[in-house]
């Protein structure tokens, strides 16, 4: 028994993307999550299936408590970061094709809007950041940007990867974004406002980085015979596959710091859909810096490593480019929701209800997560 | 004059003390298995060659190159605030594992040689490198 198609994604749910929500955790992800079962057509008592994704919202009892689950057969947590929504739907598809659930639902709140919440304080809580926490954080290295800075340096260095290429990523997200009524970032902008905007954490500038937002996002995912009752043409999961990379708790000692775990997980993902990279109609890249996502194509197989910026530039990433890409707006642009609105928008692109921003004829897309240290996730979804 | 925030302290592991011990010594200290004597860093449990737990430590030259690099312009951590910009460094040790640490000097460059010192502040002592073969 394999995971292709066994599992679709029947419902999806979004709250308002925002800043200075004055809704918990917990409150947005039950808002996304009624949404999404709501979305599927079903009952909040039919879940029998809870992911919460990370530690920093409801627990799968919550759901329970609050959704009135009489008999909840299966529940997990992934702590792996941005790669846990795509990780959590390879757990979802395992216990659909092997009987064990109908519905699980996979879901996510965050309010990070308080100082104390920020990123370069959050992550020393997580013990997958445990070496950096003692080892590298009173030496000031403290924040994801600042974490995958060499990466892209290291990359810039022996690749000739340029300010532009990582341009590129975000000024087509933000073209996204303009195209959509719940992104947070809407105003376009040029390669130029890209350079100028204020160094971070070198080579990383202000709009490299993506976003810090509130918000909830679920996604219902159901057996794939369950699912032909549903109220939504039927978008099935073709292939998913997980990957970590080697010393995956430490970048500063992982043997190739470009190297990322996707890179382990693609083959595989791409085997089990019958599929290449060059039959990708729409991707959600997971893009917490623009670097993430030049890197990621490449480990992806869109193209050879090291040419990764060249690919991206002359808008290949744009609606109407070759391959159209966080066509959301992603983290840059529209949230940081740890990428489940990523898989959000491609069940929308393959629903073909993806509004201004819809890619046409979209019939077979990819999202991808990534975590922590680099940790990755891939699924290729096909719409029946 | 507010005083100034203090940097994050470091929590010390049973595994991680004779390594901060050394850097309090001025000596940059690795584990070495103590069946096979592989080298390895940050401090862990097991050999990942052979999986025993024994450990030795080895005192390593502070000499290496430069692996990559980052400038911070903005503090993460408020106690970094008065620093800004700083660089930090990813250094190859010719040992084999490589350190993080502090950079004092000009842009740094990949495969430019280098060689640590330790410098005692408030929280810690800071594992800092500078470009080897320059007078100090």
């Amino acid at each position: 028994m394999g995971l292709k198609d066994a599992a679709c994604v029947t419902g999806i749910g979004e709250t308002a993307y925002v800043r200075g929500s004055r809704k918990s955790a917990f409150e947005l992800q039950v808002e996304a999550s009624l949404k999404a079962i709501n979305d599927a057509g079903i009952h909040p008592s039919d879940i029998d299936g809870v992911i919460p994704i990370g530690i920093v919202s409801g627990i799968a009892e919550d759901f329970v408590d609050n959704f009135g689950i009489r008999d909840l057969r299966y529940s997990a947590l992934i702590p792996h970061g941005g790669a846990s929504p795509v990780m959590a739907l390879q757990a979802a598809a395992t216990v659909l094709a092997t009987g064990v659930c109908r519905h699980v639902l996979i879901t996510f709140g965050r309010n990070v809007s308080a100082g104390s919440n920020k990123a370069g304080a959050r992550i020393h809580n997580m013990p997958q950041f445990h070496y950096v926490t003692e080892f590298e954080h009173p030496l000031g290295n403290s924040a994801p940007a600042q974490i995958y800075a060499p990466m892209a340096r290291r990359h810039m260095e022996l690749y000739g990867t340029t300010v532009e290429h990582f341009g590129a990523v975000a000024v087509a997200c933000r073209a996204h974004a303009a195209l959509n009524d719940n992104a947070i970032m809407r105003t376009p902008i040029t390669l130029e406002d890209h350079r100028n905007s204020r160094m971070i954490a070198d080579p990383f500038r202000l709009l490299d980085c993506s976003l810090e937002s509130d918000g909830g996002a679920a996604v219902v995912v159901s057996a794939a015979d369950v699912a032909a009752d549903g109220r939504h043409r039927r978008v099935f999961i073709a292939g998913v596959a997980v990957g970590h990379p080697d010393s995956p708790v430490s970048i500063t000692q992982r043997p190739d710091m470009t190297s990322l775990g996707i890179a382990k997980a693609a083959p595989r993902a791409f085997a089990m859909a019958g599929v290449t990279p060059a039959d990708i109609q729409v991707a959600e890249i997971y893009d917490c810096f623009t670097y993430a996502v030049i890197r990621q194509l490449e480990d992806l197989g869109f193209c050879k490593k090291g040419e990764g910026g060249p690919f991206v530039a002359d808008g290949r990433l744009r609606l109407g480019g070759a391959l159209p890409t966080n066509t959301h707006g992603g983290l840059l642009s529209q949230a940081h929701v740890w990428g489940l609105n990523h898989i959000v928008e491609l069940v929308r692109q393959l629903r073909g209800d993806g509004g201004r921003a819809q890619v046409a004829g979209a019939e077979l897309g990819l999202v991808t997560g990534y975590g922590d240290l680099g940790d990755g996730a891939l699924a290729i979804m096909r719409r029946a | 004059m507010s005083e100034r925030a203090a940097k994050p302290e470091v929590v010390e592991s049973a595994l991680s003390a004779t390594y901060w011990q050394g850097l309090r010594e001025g000596r940059l200290l690795l584990q070495a298995c103590g069946v096979c004597g592989a080298l390895r860093h940050y401090p862990r449990l097991l050999c990942t060659a052979c999986f025993s737990d024994v450990v030795t430590w080895r005192a390593a030259s502070g000499r290496g190159h430069i692996h990559s690099w980052t400038v911070a312009h903005h503090a993460f951590h408020v106690g970094f605030r008065d620093e800004l910009p700083y660089t930090l460094v990813t250094v190859d040790l010719e040992e084999g594992p490589r350190a993080l640490g502090r950079w004092q000097g000009e842009t740094p460059r990949i495969g430019m040689a280098v060689r640590a010192r330790f410098e005692t502040a408030p929280a810690a002592v800071e594992l800092w490198f500078e470009q080897d073969g320059l007078a100090r």
